[in-house]
């Protein structure tokens, strides 16, 4: 069996004195989408925070391709290939998407590659491509979601993190945003999704994970956590 | 009823160049015409002036977002370097002035570092008070710096064997000159990746962390380069002006720049020098007023955070120039 991609061994993270994340263990397999699911104040986007190095676990280990990430600055993690794209798009405002998408390619020096990614991002979001001096505060709510994904996308990343992407979008931006995941999948990018949409988060999942404060409950095929009793109960509606 | 922006007028680069060219033919031409008395060319040497401490203080607080009240603390820094260097060593002006550049940028640092984890209103009071230390340094330390008396008598900058003084203009032009490299450096700045990773702090630091920028290591830079550059303006007001005691450089000055900031526009260039030209000759041209002349600059500013917070050039936007519905909706 080939190792996994990202792996989070035991990991304990703690907001000053609060517990957010109880000993969690995942593995992530290059090449799949994994999703991460629970309800508020589970201790999803702190797992999503930590693994980017925003936040610095207690306890346990974050290996990426085998090796530990947890003292690694955010700064670095994002060179080696870990890219979040925070909950409510955290967009830079005043700034036009093409600045936007620079940002994205901070860390990168590869010219040539960036201007060819400019182009993979854009064809894949043409309305971007549409609004490029646009500043990014006049777009709309699904053009600021495509944004931050695009944004991410441009430091070419090997493991990408999105934390609640269908957040405040309307039900058919949603579908889009989800279309997307897939599109990006098929680049070849690994990507650990966080959601409370857990009907179309285990839909688009290969694999998913369900956290209940702090703690990891179940864990199983997307097809599979679909047809649980439990979650179905919990996340689904009783339906 | 829509006011046009007076900037769409100049909508295409050949005319923004041409306007450009023709404005800077008549700024140097005019003070060799003799239609302007010298105490109009020491208010256009001022401008000029604070045309550089605005664009300074701008790429700290209009790119980068770091909102500072003790601005002149750094000019403070240059002019003291400066004045003591030639005080002690005699050396000429350009060597004093590049001398209080680099010692305002290691104190920016030494501001910038311990205060880099501090945001919004605590760092604009850490700035504050850095100001008032500066103030007090000079003040107290008087076997140095001269304290109350302060360093008199200093001497007029010679290039090519001639003195600079504000009679044959030649303070007016070294100014423009330095006000001309300094917006280059700022312009250049602002477009380049560090211009860019100065407004994604500006914008949300989160999300600049995010995407690989260092935020602490770039604030301290923007901290460097500006502080370095209000050096280089205090090292010029004090060779100016001839004088140098801890007032020099007070509060109010700091007041001064910032203001000059809002009003013209925070994160834009052209913002700095309108905010200059307004503010500089606003106290000339309200001298009939005496004193009352402050109420309506206080009045000015008022109004401006009312209808205008981004300020006249600001705004980062491509919205046309109108009143807004209130301070509520700034931003969004």
């Amino acid at each position: 069996m080939p190792s996994p991609i990202l792996e989070l061994k035991n990991v304990n993270t703690y907001y000053g004195m609060i517990h957010a994340v109880k000993g969690i263990n995942m593995e992530i397999e290059k090449g799949e989408i994994v999703a991460l699911i629970g309800s508020n104040g589970a201790g999803k986007s702190t797992t999503l925070n930590t693994i980017a190095g925003l936040l610095k676990p207690k306890k346990g280990e974050i290996l990426y391709n085998g090796k530990p990430l947890v003292h690694s600055s955010a700064a670095d993690i994002v060179k080696m290939g870990i890219c979040l794209s925070p909950e409510g798009r955290e967009v830079f405002p005043d700034l036009s998407v093409q600045d936007n998408l620079r940002l994205g390619a901070f860390t990168r020096k590869d010219k040539a590659k960036i201007a060819a990614d400019y182009e993979k991002v854009y064809s894949l979001f043409p309305r971007l491509a549409e609004r490029k001096t646009q500043v990014a505060k006049t777009l709309s709510g699904g053009e600021q979601q495509m944004l931050a994904i695009g944004r991410a996308l441009m430091s070419d990343p090997k493991v990408l993190l999105l934390d609640e992407p269908s957040l405040g979008l309307s039900p058919n931006l949603v579908m889009l945003i989800f279309d997307l995941i897939k599109d990006i999948k098929k680049l070849g990018v690994t990507i650990l999704l966080v959601e409370q949409n857990a009907k179309m988060a285990l839909k688009t999942a290969d694999r998913a994970y369900v956290l209940e404060t702090g703690r990891i409950t179940l864990e199983g095929t997307g097809k599979a956590l679909l047809t649980d009793d439990n979650v179905r109960k919990a996340y689904l509606g009783n339906i | 009823m829509k006011i046009q922006n007076p900037l769409n007028l100049l909508n295409t680069k050949p005319k923004k160049v041409t306007a450009l060219v023709i404005a800077v033919a008549l700024l140097l031409i005019l003070p060799k015409t003799g239609l302007l008395s010298p105490y109009l060319v020491r208010i256009l040497t001022m401008i000029s002036l604070y045309s550089m401490l605005a664009l300074s203080l701008n790429l700290l607080t209009g790119f980068t977002g770091l909102v500072s009240i003790g601005h002149a603390g750094f000019c403070a820094v240059g002019g003291y370097t400066s004045a003591l260097m030639w005080q002690y060593t005699g050396l000429p002006w350009v060597v004093t002035a590049i001398a209080g550049m680099i010692v305002a940028g290691i104190v920016g640092l030494m501001l910038g570092a311990p205060t880099s984890r501090l945001s919004g209103s605590y760092l604009t009071i850490a700035t504050l008070g850095f100001g008032e230390i500066v103030k007090m340094i000079a003040l107290n330390w008087q076997s140095f710096t001269g304290g109350p008396l302060g360093v008199n008598h200093i001497e007029r900058p010679v290039f090519f064997g001639i003195t600079l003084t504000t009679f044959n203009s030649g303070f007016f032009y070294l100014s423009v000159v330095l006000t001309a490299l300094v917006t280059l450096v700022v312009y250049r700045i602002v477009h380049s990746k560090m211009g860019r990773a100065f407004m994604s702090i500006r914008d949300d630091s989160l999300a600049a962390t995010l995407m690989g920028v260092d935020v602490t290591a770039y604030k301290l830079k923007s901290f460097i380069i500006s502080a370095a550059i209000a050096g280089l303006g205090g090292a010029f007001y004090v060779h100016f002006v001839r004088f140098l005691d801890p007032n020099t450089f007070n509060f109010d000055i700091s007041i001064i720049i910032i203001s000059i900031v809002i009003l013209g526009g925070t994160g834009s260039i052209p913002g700095s020098f309108l905010g200059a030209v307004l503010l500089i000759s606003f106290p000339e041209i309200l001298r009939f007023a005496s004193e009352y002349r402050f109420i309506i600059y206080g009045l000015i500013l008022v109004l401006m955070m009312r209808f205008k917070p981004e300020g006249i050039l600001g705004g980062h936007s491509n919205r046309k120039l109108r009143l807004m519905k209130g301070v509520d909706t700034y931003g969004y």
